[in-house]
């Protein structure tokens, strides 16, 4: 009798009695003696020059402990990293200007940081916040993509001779060939909005020097909480191990929690130190909408060509996209644009050109699919306008284009977020496409019902959309599985938790490894003191890195646990089973060892040991893919307009 | 969005917050559910020294059935009006216009006097209480007085209320045999302070033909907007389809001016305006034809 199959099984999550009780730590919980707070004081404008400032009010107010500005940051004050290199795209434009802690001499968006207000508490804070004088002359701002490249337009970054941010072209096969050959050939103009992702905890950071340890711990509702301890080591002069960053339960990421060394981010632990004593900013849902990174807002011309079957000839996309003010996370956006508009169609000609754009708006960043959904947006509607103009149904369109079962490994030739060609590892698109349809009655509908509710003047209309989603990323991500003396299992990952359910999913993992109850298996993640490597949560990665760490971690711990058991029970370890928190001989569960026994035995506390003895039945794996993983799916719906 | 220092007083009658409220004149504000006014506060938009918290105040949490209508506490939570059968009894049209105000949570906290008095030109209480007559009682530390639904509205979250006076009590007159009413509004998203709203009264006479219309309107001007010319298409008229669309155009056309801002323009507005009060009126009809000459409770949708 082996493990019991635990993975994929419908558990109790074992992380909701804690969130239903309110006993889950959130930063903002953390409260700690003799904390001060913060506020910061935003730019109202969208575009001004900054040309003077007086704190001298704001300093007297009683309650007030410290006000920065830029010019109080001494060497502090220094432009954020650039997170993302751009890829190795063959004449490529990009201009890193990533985002200042706080504003210096032009402000560039609202709710760019002007200056740090630190006091006894947030409300004296935002008192002082009145007190401010800040002088800025508003400059014409730049908000419309295509007027931002118009000759002559006002310059978010002045050092340089337009607001271009970037520019890049990519493309496979030959697209002037294909359209020559074309029976049709379609153009249109698509227009993604803008959008803010409001997760439903706004960003917080809590900071604490504690002189004796000399140790600064960092509580921040990070979605990459070792890269942001590595970093800030770093920016301040510490050693990596001086600093703790705990990203406790999160309510929410969605892509701008990743790694961002906000403004806020790296303020509120360098104040801590300077002022000894904790300090907490916690963002409020107006700052939120302002100051929390942004995504989408792109323009895209792109235009189709078929031949008479519907068979995709090639495409040719020019777009436009909106970085805003800063463009500190590289070209991730526009390059999953860019490659994922290729979808699960085979599309032999391809050429695609982007220029990133800097506006007067806030900074944008992945959220939730990080570019992918514009891409898909834009080859989908150019689907439907080529089923309508061939007279072809439009999920037929689709099949006549999806790639088939015995192509996978695909190589779809353009360069993806990780910088390498997007590689779509398997796949087995039809089927999805005919369930989709089937669970809305596709045929019938089209067919008897959507005249019938016509004829009635509703509006019923429907909507199909195939995808590819890059998932799984490298670099890697690390697990360390521990089994305590009393039997349970401890098991800690660096990858934090904004309420995937990490904590059932990678104990539901490990369980089976071992053999142990989901509920006997203790996660700790985000705490970079129980793990300090890896990268993050972030690109649907978390189950399938982060999970396969915990797994190697598990089966390595597996044979340690087999190994000492095949000494005390004097059996081969092919003849072990583990079940039920133990180990047992097979076919005699009576005579067994529990794992914590087995764990007691691992660590002897008198007495000799084998040479190369490692003691405890612990073990640290890692993971990391060569490439990431392609889900897929389909969307199907019917829609009423009113 | 922390609000700025101010005073907090927690009466538990009324006549202990009028004093508050006389003492620190116009440097206090009563707060019922908050609602409104603690936003504006966290916003720093509204900066009051002293703030009388009524929500101790249990006399004035009521819904009463009475001679001359319907009775409403200004604390009476607006679920409580919303899940009350008086209500739906007595004056389906408010009963109707209830679960349009924002979300659950806000109705369980937001009060109907709070509402009225914060006089916010989108609400929906506003434009039902002078669709249905509605009469204020105000009090103060000095007295007392009266306050018809067309003089209580003044202009933008503007009211005849005077500092130091208290909403306490609206009263709600019982509507002629052979009525009908009917709320209908247009949202971005349910909860969302309407685009456009139309709160309509009918009543018919014995023959069947239009005796008297009072149709108001929401989220078109700085305050609520009584359709008037609208009532004069209706006056005397056999109920009908055409009857309707032509209330509703000249309602669009001749009682409103509505403004242009991010969630719609002046000429949506105004579309709107003839497209609900047509809907409106065909609803209001249909219901006092059906009705028996005494309100039933009307379902509503
Ligand atoms: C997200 C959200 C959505 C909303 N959507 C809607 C909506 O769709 N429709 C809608 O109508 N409302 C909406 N509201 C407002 C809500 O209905 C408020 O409850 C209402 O406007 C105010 O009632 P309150 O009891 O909370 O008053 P408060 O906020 O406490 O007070 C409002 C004002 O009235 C004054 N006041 C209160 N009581 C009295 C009194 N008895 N006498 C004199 N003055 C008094 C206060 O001093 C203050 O100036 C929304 C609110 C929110 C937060």
């Amino acid at each position: 009798m082996e493990s019991r199959r635990q993975i994929g099984e419908r558990v109790r999550r074992t992380e909701d009695a804690r969130l239903l009780t309110g006993r889950a730590l959130f930063v903002d919980d953390v409260r700690l003696d003799g904390m001060l707070h913060v506020a910061f004081l935003r730019s109202q404008h969208a575009h001004a020059r900054l040309t003077g400032m007086d704190a001298t009010a704001a300093r007297a107010r009683p309650g007030v402990v410290a006000v920065y500005t830029a010019a109080d940051l001494g060497d502090y004050w220094r432009p954020g990293p650039l997170l993302v290199p751009p890829p190795p795209i063959a004449g490529l434009v990009f201009n890193a200007c990533t985002q200042v802690p706080l504003a210096k001499e032009k402000l560039r968006h609202v709710g760019e940081p002007i200056a740090m207000v630190v006091a006894e508490s947030r409300y004296l804070a935002e008192d002082a916040l009145d007190d401010i004088v800040v002088e800025a002359e508003p400059l014409p701002a730049v908000v419309d993509l295509e007027a931002a490249l118009a000759k002559g337009a006002p310059r978010v970054h002045e050092h340089l001779p337009s607001n271009v941010a970037a520019h890049a072209v990519q493309r496979k096969g030959d697209y002037a060939r294909a359209k020559q050959r074309a029976h049709t050939v379609i153009k249109r103009r698509f227009r993604y909005d803008r959008g803010a992702s409001a997760a439903i905890e706004n960003r917080a950071v809590a900071a604490q020097w504690d002189p004796r340890a000399e140790e600064l711990t960092v509580w921040d509702t990070t979605q990459a909480p070792i890269p942001i301890r590595n970093g800030l080591a770093q920016l301040l002069g510490l050693l990596e191990s001086q600093v703790r960053v705990v990203a406790p339960f999160v309510g929410g990421g969605f892509g701008p929690k990743i790694m961002m060394y906000y403004p806020e981010e790296v303020l509120v632990p360098w104040a801590a130190m300077k002022l000894g004593r904790p300090v907490k900013w916690t963002e409020d849902r107006q700052e939120n909408f302002f100051a929390t990174t942004q995504e989408r807002g792109q323009i895209h011309d792109a235009e189709i060509t078929l031949d008479q079957s519907g068979k995709i000839l090639g495409v040719r996309d020019v777009f436009l996209h909106d970085t805003g003010a800063y463009d500190p996370y590289g070209l991730t956006v526009p390059i999953n644009s860019q490659c994922t508009l290729l979808g699960p169609y085979e599309i032999p000609n391809y050429e695609s050109e982007f220029t990133a754009v800097f506006t007067n708006k806030t900074i944008v960043t992945p959220v939730r699919g990080a570019g992918r959904q514009h891409g898909v947006f834009v080859i989908e509607r150019l689907l439907d306008f080529a089923a309508k103009e061939l007279g072809i149904d439009r999920a037929e369109i689709r099949r006549r284009n999806l790639l088939r079962r015995d192509q996978f490994p695909f190589n779809n030739e353009i360069l993806f977020q990780d910088s390498a060609p997007l590689t779509y590892d398997s796949g087995d698109y039809e089927p999805a496409l005919d369930q989709a349809l089937e669970l809305i009655d596709y045929h019938r509908f089209v067919r008897e019902e959507q005249p019938r509710l016509r004829a009635a003047g509703r509006h019923v209309g429907i909507g199909i959309v195939c995808y590819v989603e890059g998932t799984g990323i490298g670099p890697y991500e690390g697990a360390r599985v521990t089994v305590e003396p009393g039997g349970r299992v401890r098991l800690a990952t660096g990858v934090g938790t904004q309420g995937q359910g990490h904590f059932t999913a990678f104990a539901q993992i490990v369980a089976e490894v071992l053999g142990v109850d989901v509920a006997d298996v203790h996660v700790i993640t985000g705490d970079t003191r129980e793990f300090h490597w890896g990268t993050g949560t972030f690109a649907s990665r978390g189950a399938v890195v982060a999970g396969s760490a915990c797994q190697a971690a598990a089966l390595r711990v597996r044979e340690k646990i087999l190994e000492l058991a095949s000494q005390e029970l004097e059996a081969s370890k092919a003849d072990l089973v583990l079940a039920g928190g133990s180990v047992h001989v097979r076919g005699d569960p009576s005579a067994g060892i529990t794992l914590g026994a087995l764990a007691v035995k691992a660590n002897p506390l008198r007495g000799a040991v084998r040479p190369g003895t490692e003691p405890g039945l612990e073990a640290t794996a890692y993971f990391g893919p060569d490439r990431g993983s392609t889900a897929s799916g389909v969307h199907a719906m019917l829609v009423e307009v009113r | 969005m922390k609000p700025a220092r101010f005073d907090y007083f927690a009466p538990g009658t009324v006549d202990e917050a009028l004093a508050l409220l006389a003492e620190h004149g116009d440097q206090a504000k009563p707060l019922a559910g908050g609602q409104s006014l603690i936003p504006a506060m966290n916003f720093r938009l509204a900066r009051p020294q002293v703030l009388v918290d009524l929500n101790q105040v249990a006399a004035l949490s009521y819904i009463r059935a009475n001679g001359s209508g319907l009775a409403i506490g200004a604390m009476t939570r607006q679920r409580a009006v919303e899940r009350s059968d008086l209500v739906a009894r007595a004056a389906p049209l408010l009963a109707e216009a209830m679960p349009s105000i924002a979300h659950p949570q806000i109705r369980n906290r937001g009060t109907v006097g709070g509402s009225l008095a914060h006089a916010d030109p989108s609400a929906e209480l506003p434009a039902v209480a002078l669709a249905l007559e509605t009469r204020f009682r105000a009090k103060s530390a000095t007295g007392e007085r009266w306050i018809p639904a067309g003089e209580f509205f003044k202009g933008m979250l503007e009211t005849a209320l005077e500092p130091g006076e208290l909403l306490v009590e609206i009263a709600i007159p019982p509507l002629p045999a052979r009525s009908g009413t009917a709320f209908l509004e247009m949202a971005r998203r349910h909860g969302d302070y309407a685009l456009v709203g139309v709160a309509a009264v009918v009543t018919l006479e014995a023959n069947g033909r239009c005796q008297a219309a009072r149709v108001a309107l929401l989220s078109v001007g700085d305050g609520p907007v009584l359709a008037s010319e609208a009532a004069t298409v209706l006056a005397g008229q056999a109920p009908s389809a055409e009857l309707a669309r032509a209330a509703g155009e000249r309602a669009a056309s001749r009682d409103v001016d509505p403004p242009s801002d991010i969630h719609a323009s002046a000429a949506y507005r105004r579309r709107l305006v003839a497209v609900l009060t047509r809907r409106a009126l065909e609803r209001a009809f249909e219901r006092a034809e059906k009705g028996s000459g005494e309100q039933g409770a009307v379902p509503s949708g």
